[in-house]
């Protein structure tokens, strides 16, 4: 009944599969795929401070802390971009976005 | 030992499932929640394993600012998400495929051979960290030493990610009346006061 490292492990291997999976499904939403980004990125976290804490080592947690800094700025600039694109074009649909190739 | 372990599957269990559901959720708001509520989840595992600061730091980041953030956007923008749902069930088979395959080749390979065998194989638990340091004391004993740079260098990426919305979303409208400080004061009694002498039965015209 012992929650050893293997368990926190594979939630975060079902997590991130998530994240994957849902930028597959939900290929043309921009703002369901940043989602699932921030999931990827809370899985990684997972990992991390799952190692962190095994290993005795808190360095995992500084690292952690890193990935949730990058995380953050990710979404706030990704939004900016979604804000600018949607007055561009009046819709987030992302196929739409190769128009933008030069 | 018992509580922990009905602990974790229950917070393991919400977060996978609040996973799920944001990315199968039709409305974008009820995905936001489920967001939030996978991150709080998140956050109780960060607690159960004995990492209380980042569990903290997750609730505070998350939930308190990016998930606002999505809401905010989504709440804003009108969109049709109903158009946006068109044709999203084409890769749904082969994207099960390559999530299941992805989902049990990580899942086998972190369970049999990382913590089965690797480094981590022979620890002693999760508790044993630090002793009677608190663990915020011991991220901020390392943060602010060894890793100074990586700490400064994340305050620069968030500088640069805020300059950088800032710069994508503000935008310069013609026609608008806008208060100009440099002309009110460099205004004085030379340029804004006139003195005229008006002849008696006559006005003055402006």
């Amino acid at each position: 009944m012992t929650i050893g490292l293997g368990h926190y492990l594979a939630v975060a291997a079902i997590l991130f599969t998530i994240g994957v999976f849902g930028i597959f499904v939900n290929r043309r939403n921009v703002i369901v795929i940043l989602m699932s980004i921030e999931l990827i990125l809370l899985a990684v976290n997972i990992n991390l401070v799952a190692f962190s804490v095994f290993l005795h080592d808190v360095v995992g947690q500084v690292y952690a802390l890193v990935v949730l800094t990058v995380a953050a700025a990710e979404a706030a600039v990704g939004l900016a971009i979604l804000v600018t694109f949607f007055r561009w074009r009046g819709s987030i649909a992302v196929d739409d976005a190769s128009v933008m190739r030069g | 030992m018992v509580l922990q372990a009905i602990a974790f599957y229950l917070l393991a269990a919400t977060t996978v499932g609040a996973g799920l559901a944001v990315i199968s959720a039709r409305n974008p708001v009820h995905s936001v929640l489920f967001l939030i509520l996978a991150f709080f989840s998140a956050a109780g595992l960060f607690v159960l394993l004995g990492a209380e600061f980042l569990a903290m730091i997750l609730v505070v980041v998350y939930v308190g600012a990016v998930a606002v953030l999505f809401l905010f956007v989504v709440m804003m923008l009108n969109i049709d998400f109903a158009e946006l749902r068109r044709g999203s069930g084409r890769y749904l088979p082969i994207g099960a495929l390559v999530a299941g395959v992805l989902t049990v080749e990580m899942i086998f390979v972190s369970v049999y051979r990382v913590a089965a065998e690797g480094a981590a194989a022979h620890s002693n638990g999760p508790q044993a960290t630090t002793g009677s340091v608190t663990n915020a004391e011991a991220i901020g004993r390392v943060l602010y030493t060894d890793y100074v740079y990586i700490f400064q260098a994340a305050g620069v990426v968030l500088l640069i990610a805020m300059i950088g919305a800032i710069v994508l979303t503000l935008k310069h409208r013609v026609g608008i009346k806008r208060q100009d400080v440099g002309r009110q004061t460099a205004r004085g009694a030379a340029t804004g006061l006139r003195i005229v002498s008006i002849k008696s039965g006559e006005g003055i015209d402006a």
